[in-house]
């Protein structure tokens, strides 16, 4: 069964009078519980496509639809909410709020939720725990390494239990071991806790990770 | 709420530039406050005068007597509930300094308190004020200046009435609130009519104006009216007016030096704006890249519309109460340094209010730039940006 369903998806920028073709009529399926790379030279629109399945871009044309909803015909706002609920995001940088302690970082998402203030604390000592970070849960992002960074982020992305998992060259800003660790941690979290992943990278040592690699090449994608 | 935990986070996250900051807005703040507390003491006798007061004096000038015969006449114009009168003594006591300087009237001990109802004077006092030709009472703040007390002699040097001069305090009055002004002395008329009498003075059997207290303040103008007709062919014509009018003439005098004042105060306003917008642009420009990840995980347009106003209305107000805290005691010590060139110096409710509604109106505006750019600016082009 598909989670995910990209159908004829372009995606057109605008830069003044010019017009950008960026992704062109796309087609893409991503089954429940699999562990997709997409890999692609600079500018071929595998971020752009990453942006579009996860809710934070809209398409020119096409739909894209996520277990069942069809995001791309979603309001600014229903899509906010959807995306809480079913979207983890790992960015390449991290992307942690410097004036919040790891614990913090964490529990943002479930800011947005109605859980009670144990319920929350149960679930990030949960996930900080899975992660392997329960005893640097009170330190700021300047005190961790950049693993640990992405470590943290990773904790962020599944606090509220999301189906889908999506990676913005999750290992691009590490090194070779803290990078070998965040893809195990991935795969676990693609294999033991069933989340289905979807990561752009550079990398092929880390797209050897997934089960499935996917070659975009300028707005295309090409059979493998 | 979800975002005040964020909001908090994020006051301090630069210390220094917060801190400047709220010291910009609570020093302009304060400047504001002082300002407009200047400016309200200035015509603080145009806010204290009573509706249902009027002034008669020359229609002349302010500074040329009226016969006392014209008392009896003026009580008896309809609508006129009572006559009291006052003359501007002035003297020199102890020196010509600014420090020793406050008003001394010679006035009609029956009446007076009874047309100033504000000015608190225990019945005792007033009997002896009443009783002894050379009695005077001073106000509270010239106690606390001076050191005067019951039974003291203030002894004045005469230069508009020549001469040497004792006063015996039989009284001491307060103001029934903080408005009234507790620096005058009141003497007895006769005792300066009597002194006048035997130098052959001008001065003798005149008074420098009429307090006419009327029954119906709505009056003000038929009655202001019949007492000028009385006196309109005489060669002391009259000219009656509310005693705000009577205050306001004071006033207006200054009148470029105030506004010049409110200009300034408000100016300090759009300072404090600009300084403020600035800090607020700087820091959303700084946090675009963070906003967009809020975004991403779920948060909306509003939450961060919310944080970068939040951010802006905390600073600005704390800055503000910070500044109103400052002013109240600089405006005491002002006052306490000018007690008789400013008689009531203290920062009104309303300038508060004022200030603090600036303050938070100065943050919500700061915010508006900010937030819009925030708020509209796509995800994706949020998380390209470099922080």
């Amino acid at each position: 069964m598909s989670l995910v369903e990209v159908q004829n998806v372009t995606k057109v920028y605008k830069r003044d009078s010019l017009e950008i073709p960026v992704l062109q009529n796309i087609s893409l399926s991503v089954p429940e519980g699999e562990f997709l790379a997409l890999m692609g030279p600079s500018g071929s629109g595998k971020t752009t496509l990453l942006n579009l399945i996860s809710g934070i871009d809209q398409p020119t044309s096409g739909s894209i639809v996520v277990q069942g909803t069809d995001i791309s015909k979603l309001s600014e706002g229903a899509l906010a909410k959807w995306r809480s609920h079913n979207i983890g995001f790992v960015f390449q940088f991290y992307n942690l709020l410097p004036v919040m302690t790891a614990y913090e970082n964490v529990e943002l998402p479930l800011l947005l939720t109605n859980l009670s203030k144990k319920q929350k604390k149960e679930r990030v000592e949960m996930v900080l725990k899975v992660v392997g970070l329960e005893d640097r849960m009170d330190h700021y992002p300047r005190q961790l390494s950049g693993g640990q960074q992405q470590r943290v982020a990773i904790a962020r992305a599944i606090v509220t239990d999301p189906t889908l998992i999506i990676g913005d060259e999750p290992t691009g800003d590490l090194d070779r071991k803290s990078a070998e660790e965040i893809l195990i941690l991935i795969g676990r979290l693609n294999s033991e806790f069933k989340k289905t992943v979807v990561m752009v990278t550079h990398d092929p040592h880390a797209a050897e990770s997934a089960h499935k690699i996917q070659h975009l090449d300028k707005g295309e994608l090409r059979a493998n | 709420m979800k975002v005040l935990k964020l909001i908090y986070k994020n006051l301090f996250r630069h210390k220094l530039r917060s801190f400047l900051t709220i010291l910009g807005i609570a020093v302009a703040v304060f400047m504001f406050g002082f300002v407009s507390t200047v400016v309200t003491a200035w015509s603080y006798g145009v806010d204290a005068a009573s509706a249902d007061r009027l002034i008669t004096r020359h229609a002349v000038s302010f500074i040329f007597p009226l016969p006392y015969s014209y008392r009896d006449q003026i009580a008896g114009v309809p609508g006129v509930s009572k006559v009291s009168y006052a003359t501007w003594f002035q003297g020199v006591y102890k020196d010509a300094s600014f420090q020793n300087f406050f008003p001394r009237l010679a006035c009609d001990p029956e009446t007076i308190f009874d047309v100033y109802p504000e000015f608190i004077l225990p019945p005792d006092q007033l009997a002896a004020f009443k009783k002894q030709r050379n009695a005077c009472v001073i106000g509270q703040k010239l106690v606390e200046q001076h050191g005067f007390k019951i039974g003291d002699i203030i002894p004045v040097k005469g230069d508009i009435y020549p001469g040497d001069w004792e006063f015996v305090v039989v009284g001491i009055y307060k103001g029934k609130d903080q408005t009234i002004d507790e620096t005058q002395m009141f003497f007895s008329w006769e005792y300066l009519n009597e002194r006048n009498r035997q130098a052959e003075s001008f001065a003798t059997d005149n008074v420098g104006w009429y307090i006419v207290q009327i029954a119906n303040p709505n009056e003000a103008a038929n009655v202001s009216e019949t007492v000028d007709a009385l006196y309109a062919n005489s060669s002391a014509k009259t000219k009656t007016e509310t005693e705000k009018a009577f205050q306001q003439s004071f006033v207006s005098l200054s009148g470029a030096i105030i506004t010049s004042l409110e200009v300034v105060s408000y100016v300090i306003i759009g300072i404090i704006l600009m300084v403020l917008a600035n800090t607020i642009i700087m820091s959303a420009r700084e946090r675009i890249r963070e906003y967009a990840v809020l975004r991403t995980l779920g948060f909306t347009s509003w939450h961060v519309v919310g944080l970068i106003a939040g951010e802006s209305i905390f600073t600005s107000m704390i800055g503000g109460v910070l500044g109103i805290l400052i002013t109240f005691p600089m405006a005491n010590a002002f006052g306490a340094a000018f007690p008789t060139m400013f008689p009531v110096f203290a920062v009104a409710p309303m300038t508060v209010v004022i200030a603090f509604s600036f303050s938070i109106l100065v943050g919500v505006v700061a915010a508006i730039f900010p937030s819009f750019r925030s708020a509209n600016m796509k995800i994706v082009d949020g998380l390209r940006q470099i922080g």
